[in-house]
């Protein structure tokens, strides 16, 4: 890709990343982090390409070490972060009604929905 | 775009992005944010599984399955088996992975500079650098965690390596984008400079400021997978790199906002020098203690109680115990909830999880900002292994290393019961002038054991 069209990726790129998280609330921030740490083992996809042309012992070493690793992130970033995850699935199911009009309040989109002010939603208008 | 790129593959790549895009918008709702990180699963399969048809993939498939079996594998074993109170540790340990994996590719391109051009080699060298940064700066963040390393450590010309590694590492960067020969001395000497740059940038930082540098790491190896993808000339990675970059960078940010500290002075200084020599024990005679039947009546008879999370819930494991607790209170119709400071554990939200995982309900939690209005309603609060979050010295000591940083105003309640393990200060080595309160009791124990005890009791009153 051209070096200035590879600018304006950064750019989009860039700015979708910030409002991405901009309206995560802060209970999902260890979560967020987590799933963006598997994300960015995409690096796995170059790690390969690297290997791939890898010719000399010494080039085939670092490759083997950077798939390896790369696997090691997206394997571990995905089980961590799926299984997080799946606690909050959990106690999703088990509240009340009044827990999950919470729950829609937790969720930005819904925000305008709910007139009341309160815990999780306050938090993440702050943030 | 690469002509030689065939355009299933490029479909590929933009699929991936697509999903990762949405994967992280759903990461943003508590309800949603499961099938979130499965879309990202899904594409991170697609893109894996896509370069297989990549023009330039011709050698050492056999070898790259081998990488990719052993990398994968080990860690699957060990991302099940590990305890979710230990979440910090394994976010900087996979992410000082993807550190050196981003690192790793920068070395091979530079191993070969003379296909690429100056431009090109400089993105290299900037992957490089960071990715290095990265993954010795998480690594060592994950010893610190793990507690291998007990003490930070910090040493009088400590900004002066700072400065002179830095420069060094940039020149050495310059002479290999610059340079039309490959030197593979130079280029180990670039890397080991850069692992030691972030190992300095480390290693002085207190553990309790730990979870906002991991969150830069984090950052960090975006960029340097973004700076990667520019040279492999894979717009997936360029996407997935700089959204995890801005990402990240927003989330340092509000962490560190969270605990009112500027990241600079993280990076740079710690919590001053003094600390260490306040790991002398809170003397016991001085504390007014309580034993777990008193406590229990406290709280049995309350009208309004508050449970304050910590980082010693999570080592012991007692969310359990106290979501039976806060079941038991709700049947003798004492009002419970949860104070969750925003930094409370070593993760913003890391309290959350723990009582996900418990089956707390949502409801019952409550953010700094809401029950700080309501704690001077509260009977009782109940703190269970945390320290720094509730430490008046932030509020009222101007000379605290702590000063500043938002803590739950919990001596506003009307009576304050802290359970505590050992007799030292918390993370950030501050003693707490609330243990000394005229309104504290303090229940020394295991918080789990400590919790099971109040049950019983409780249990016993009737």
């Amino acid at each position: 890709m051209s070096s200035v069209s590879a600018l304006y990726l950064v750019l989009l790129a860039g700015v979708a990343g910030y409002v991405l998280v901009a309206r995560v609330p802060s209970i999902l921030h260890t979560p967020m982090m987590s799933g963006s740490n598997f994300i960015h083992g995409i690096v796995l996809a170059g790690a390969m390409l690297a290997l791939g042309g890898a010719s000399t012992l010494l080039e085939q070493v670092i490759g083997f070490i950077a798939v390896a690793a790369a696997a090691a992130n997206v394997v571990g970033g995905f089980v961590v972060t799926d299984r997080m995850l799946a606690f909050f699935d959990k106690s999703a199911i088990k509240t009340s009604n009044a827990a999950g009009e919470k729950l829609l309040r937790v969720d930005g989109t819904r925000k305008k929905s709910i007139s009341t002010p309160s815990g999780v939603d306050s938090a993440s208008k702050k943030s | 775009m690469n002509e030689s790129v065939p355009f299933g593959l490029q479909l590929a790549w933009f699929m991936t992005t697509l999903l990762f895009v949405i994967a992280l918008r759903r990461l943003s709702s508590p309800s949603k944010a499961r099938s979130g990180i499965w879309l990202a699963g899904v594409g991170m399969v697609i893109a894996i599984v896509s370069m297989y048809f990549h023009p330039d993939l011709r050698q050492n498939q056999l070898l790259i399955v081998a990488a990719m079996s052993i990398g994968g594998g080990i860690s699957l074993l060990h991302a099940r088996r590990v305890d979710m109170t230990q979440i910090p540790q394994m976010v900087a340990l996979y992410n000082s992975l993807g550190g050196i994996a981003a690192a790793g590719i920068a070395m091979l391109v530079l191993l070969n500079v003379s296909e690429y051009s100056v431009l090109v080699k400089s993105l290299a060298v900037l992957g490089g650098l960071i990715g290095c940064i990265a993954f010795s700066g998480s690594f060592f963040a994950y010893l610190r965690l793990r507690g291998y390393l007990v003490r930070r450590a910090g040493f009088a010309q400590r900004q002066v390596a700072y400065i002179a590694s830095g420069a060094l590492v940039l020149l050495l960067g310059l002479i290999l984008a610059a340079s039309p020969t490959a030197h593979p001395v130079l280029l180990l000497l670039f890397v080991g400079l850069a692992i030691s740059f972030g190992i300095l940038m480390t290693l002085p930082t207190s553990a309790a400021d730990m979870p906002v540098l991991i969150s830069l790491y984090n950052a960090l190896t975006g960029l340097a997978v973004a700076f990667d993808g520019f040279v492999l000339e894979n717009p997936a990675m360029v996407v997935a790199g700089t959204i995890v970059f801005a990402a990240g960078s927003l989330l340092t940010r509000l962490m560190a906002k969270s605990v009112n500290r500027r990241l600079s002075e993280i990076m740079y200084s710690g919590f001053g020098i003094a600390d260490e020599s306040h790991d002398a024990d809170t003397d016991r005679d001085h504390v007014n203690t309580i034993d777990s039947q008193d406590a229990a009546v406290d709280i049995a008879y309350a009208d309004r109680v508050v449970i304050v999370p910590g980082y010693g819930m999570a080592t012991a494991q007692a969310q359990h115990k106290l979501r039976e607790l806060t079941q038991l209170l709700d049947e003798r119709g004492v009002k419970t909830s949860f104070a969750i400071h925003p930094v409370a554990g070593r993760m913003p939200g890391h309290m959350n999880v723990l009582l996900a995982e418990a089956g707390v309900p949502y409801e019952k939690i409550q953010d700094l900002s809401d029950i700080n209005a309501e704690l001077s309603q509260v009977d009782v609060v109940l703190v269970v292994g945390a320290n720094d979050i509730v430490n008046l010295a932030a509020r009222d000591e101007t000379d605290s290393p702590l000063f500043g940083m938002p803590i739950l105003d919990v001596d506003r309640a009307k009576r304050v019961i802290v359970i505590k393990r050992g007799d030292g200060t918390g993370y950030a080595g501050v003693e707490n002038p609330l243990l000394f309160a005229p309104i504290t009791r303090v229940l020394f124990g295991d918080a789990r054991d400590s919790v099971q005890d109040l049950i019983l009791a409780i249990k016993g009153l009737e």
